[in-house]
């Protein structure tokens, strides 16, 4: 599914609601998880899931074709963890 | 940040009522859940894509009484930030 068929799908099901007003609230949506990231806040939606910012330390490692040593900035990589309804909706209630 | 800033978010940004702002919420979040759930991928383009993958079932240990478990096979959706997303993020 691509964006604009998330769109289309919200549109349906919202009366009176456009596209193009679908379209506006569907990217201020991520649009706001966008920016809350970018402050380093985590994001929790509930029944959904958590995005997190994680920071990576700079680290020597090494090319493994050269065996040279590189160093390896230190970076933010963002984490995205399952909410619990989720994942038991994608595994039939059973949310081990 | 929750629901509750990302509804007030809505509301100041677009000028949608809150309650509305939280319908349409609700119903972006449940279409992107009944579609992980028919275990079908979302790609939003300047954001990221959710992938659904399937794990297989393997063997594991509780950590804390080191008694072996089996872990069952399973869903899970992983996200990957867009370039967009990643370049906001330096």
């Amino acid at each position: 599914m691509t964006k604009s068929e998330l769109i289309t799908k919200v549109s349906e099901q919202v009366p009176g609601l456009s596209k193009v007003q679908t379209e506006i609230i569907v990217d201020a949506f991520f649009n706001s998880i966008t920016v809350a990231l970018q402050n380093d806040e985590k994001v929790e939606i509930r029944g959904f899931g958590n995005f997190k910012v994680k920071r990576r330390n700079s680290r020597t490692a090494r090319n493994p074709k050269t065996g040279e040593q590189v160093e390896v900035p230190r970076k933010k990589v963002l984490h995205f963890k399952v909410g619990k309804e989720l994942r038991e909706m994608m595994n039939n209630q059973k949310g081990v | 940040m929750t629901k509750a800033d990302i509804i007030m978010t809505l509301f100041e940004k677009v000028g949608l009522p809150k309650k509305e702002s939280e319908e349409v919420i609700e119903i972006i979040l449940s279409i992107m859940k009944q579609t992980f759930a028919e275990g079908e991928s979302i790609k939003v383009s300047g954001f990221g894509t959710f992938s659904v993958r399937q794990k297989r079932a393997r063997r594991g240990r509780n950590p804390k009484t080191g008694e072996d478990i089996e872990i069952t096979a399973r869903s899970v959706v992983s996200f990957r930030p867009s370039n967009y997303l990643k370049s906001r993020l330096e």
